[in-house]
């Protein structure tokens, strides 16, 4: 018992005396064997000594303002996801990083990443680290349906429904496929991909004329797709099993058919629509409170994380994908340099639309996913006319959106108040 | 003290049931009622909530009346087993060894568009490329899938029901029946079944109340394509993070178990004797 005691104190206080080390508070890469990677790996070569701790999500600015009221500052560096840092800015808790962003340059973050990182301010409020998205991946057997001029890196969601019915045509299946399962991840694709494409927006046009054509082509596009979709939660298994030639889902979920046989797949952008090349980044980045302990050891540690070769250190141990420009090493695992090449075509796109997770809305987001899957099951699984469902949901939207009064988030226009659904 | 003993050893298990089931209970029809009926208005405007009552019906109607039919015939068949009966019964109770979800992920295996089924029928020649049998375009399939894999799993728990009961009917009757010249059909239909009637109808509220909560199987075989009520219920509680819609449903799924309980206790109640 009082041995334990002793030890307890003994943890507590280590930090104290240990204050040489920059602390590296974390909500990625919390599980054990993903932290044990970052500390013996990813950060091994870094000059300075790291204390990287992790915690979740929601206790993040809990933390950081618990630390700021109590006027104890422990943390030099933040890493979270881009919607995780807002609430963070909101609270004016973090340091400007404009002239390391500006030491950064040459690394060749893509000026769309490094935007989201000024929240819509002038101030860059964190670095780009690390970065993950949903992409296509399609059976080389699929290739030769391709429409006449198309290019695979440049799709439009047009040329998507042509080839998925060419493919339909020849081999009397259905071979598009979706995760549209019950665990699948199908809402990120209207909230992230589908609307921005069609509306240059999320929530604001979520009932616009322009909507209503969305949905009225995408229901077309639907007839060429496996009915068996609904069941589909990891696109990785249908395509190794050759259910599925061509399919959409988040990178990690179609990584394993990569790398298990990384000949027979090819990996490329989602398509495009009238408004652009809408794609939804998850992208996690660097932050420093303000009144770190050690602003400039934290700096460093930042520049050390955006360095090419430690951007892929990160890839290859954790599966997220670097933000900067980075010369792949040769060895590269070969799924694995496909799903590079991918996000990286993606996001250098020249009519790459980001479009963000959702932000602000809190437990409700659940909510707000159901209103777009509730609206693709009943205009394309069930055949309703788009104008009186979109009429609709509309109205669930506007009350999840007053009630939470969560304002719009990009590329829907910017709002004071809730984002409106007009 | 000799008084109190039998209360205070049956003691932990009312405080056991009490914190554990009531103090749930009465939170969840709190819940479920937070905001008046708000939620249960949220509940019936969904798209799902008409499927989901519609499948949970048509599943219970249908499996309930098929198994307490198979069931019946089993037990009977058993009873002219003389040699390793307990072997046989013992194979025919195997699937209530077997998890839901388990059982859910086995059919599914069987049933996929590359599932054991197909490949049987492929080497037949019956088809010629996968078919699919478990999406929204096949509606009747779907729901015959989930049938036979409720078959499968909870035939086992009225058979032994029906067993036990069948087990307690005195061989005289049937002899007496025998000697005033009853045909088997007579034997069966004035002897065994209004003595197994207790039986039948235990199994029967057991049976539903059970299929009311179907959901593993349901959810591996149907996913998103076959709505029932408990699905929904945990769709709303995890997914949509919705406690309130969630409570609703679960409340429904309550108050349906009881009726129909009630309903069973109406119907087949026996004459005091």
């Amino acid at each position: 018992m009082i041995r334990s005691v002793v030890l307890g104190l003994a943890l507590l206080a280590a930090p104290a005396l240990a204050r040489a080390e920059t602390v590296f508070l974390s909500t990625q890469l919390r599980p054990v064997e993903e932290a044990q990677k970052m500390r013996e790996v990813i950060l091994k070569d870094f000059s300075g000594s790291v204390d990287y701790v992790v915690e979740l999500p929601p206790q993040l600015p809990v933390r950081i303002k618990a630390e700021a009221e109590g006027g104890k500052h422990t943390i030099d560096v933040v890493g979270a996801l881009h919607g995780e840092l807002q609430p963070l800015v909101s609270m004016n808790a973090l340091a400007p990083l404009d002239s390391l962003a500006a030491s950064l340059r040459d690394r060749g973050i893509p000026d769309s990443l490094m935007a989201l990182g000024r929240f819509g301010t002038e101030h860059q409020l964190y670095i780009p680290w690390m970065q993950a998205t949903y992409i296509m991946v399609a059976n080389k057997q699929a290739l030769p349906f391709l429409p006449q001029g198309a290019d695979l890196n440049a799709l439009t969601y047009d040329q998507l429904a042509a080839w998925a019915d060419a493919v339909q045509e020849k081999t009397g299946k259905r071979l598009l496929g979706f995760p549209a399962g019950p665990q699948g991840l199908m809402h990120r694709f209207f909230e992230g991909f589908l609307y921005p494409s069609y509306t240059g927006g999320v929530v604001t046009p979520f009932r616009s004329p322009e909507a209503e054509a969305m949905w009225t082509k995408f229901a077309a596009l639907w007839k060429g797709v496996n009915p068996n979709s609904t069941n589909y939660n990891f696109m990785q298994e249908p395509l190794l099993a050759g259910d599925v030639w061509i399919a959409f889902d988040h990178i990690a979920r179609v990584l394993d058919a990569l790398r298990q046989k990384p000949d027979d797949f090819v990996a490329f952008p989602a398509p495009s629509g009238p408004k652009g090349r809408g794609y939804m980044p998850v992208l996690a980045g660097l932050a420093i409170p303000k009144d770190a302990p050690d602003a400039k050891a934290g700096a460093d540690l930042i520049a050390y994380l955006a360095q090419p070769a430690t951007q892929i250190a990160t890839a290859r141990a954790v599966g997220f994908f670097p933000v900067v420009k980075a010369e792949l090493p040769p060895d590269l695992d070969p799924g694995l340099k496909l799903g590079v090449a991918a996000i990286e075509r993606t996001q250098s796109a020249k009519d790459a639309l980001p479009t963000l997770l959702p932000i602000g809305l809190g437990q409700r987001g659940g909510e707000f996913d159901k209103v777009y899957m509730d609206t693709f099951q009943l205009i394309v699984l069930r055949g309703q006319k788009p104008r009186a469902v979109l009429d609709r949901e509309a109205e669930t939207l506007r009350r999840i959106m007053t009630e939470t009064a969560a304002p719009c988030w990009t590329p829907d226009p910017a709002s004071t108040g809730a984002c409106p659904v007009p | 003290m000799r008084r109190l003993t039998p209360y205070l050893l049956i003691a932990p298990s009312l405080i056991f049931l009490g914190v554990l089931f009531f103090v749930p209970l009465v939170e969840t029809v709190a819940l479920a009622f937070q905001g008046g009926a708000d939620n249960f208005a949220r509940m019936r405007d969904d798209l799902n909530f008409n499927d989901a009552v519609t499948d949970t019906f048509a599943i219970i109607v249908i499996v309930v009346l098929l198994q307490l039919l198979l069931a019946l015939v089993m037990a009977l068949m058993l009873r002219h087993v003389q040699v390793g009966r307990g072997l046989v019964l013992w194979i025919w109770s195997i699937p209530l060894g077997v998890s839901d979800l388990a059982a859910g992920l086995v059919w599914l295996a069987i049933l996929t568009d590359r599932g054991y089924l197909n490949t049987v029928l492929a080497k037949l020649g019956v088809i010629s490329g996968p078919a699919s049998w478990l999406t929204y375009e096949t509606p009747a399939t779907l729901l015959a899938a989930i049938v036979v894999a409720e078959l499968w799993r909870a035939t086992a728990i009225v058979l032994v029901i029906l067993v036990a009961g069948l087990e307690l009917i005195p061989k005289e009757f049937g002899e007496a029946a025998d000697v005033f010249g009853a045909t088997p059909w007579q034997r069966f239909r004035r002897v065994t079944l209004p003595l197994l009637k207790p039986s039948i109808q235990t199994a029967l509220i057991l049976r539903t109340v059970l299929a009311f909560e179907m959901f593993a199987v349901v959810l591996s075989l149907g996913g998103r394509n076959f709505p029932v009520l408990m699905s929904e219920a945990f769709n709303w509680q995890y997914a949509q993070q919705d406690y309130g819609v969630a409570a609703a449903y679960a409340v429904v799924v309550m108050a349906v178990s009881l009726a129909a309980t009630a309903f069973y206790l109406v119907l087949l109640r026996s004459p005091a004797r």
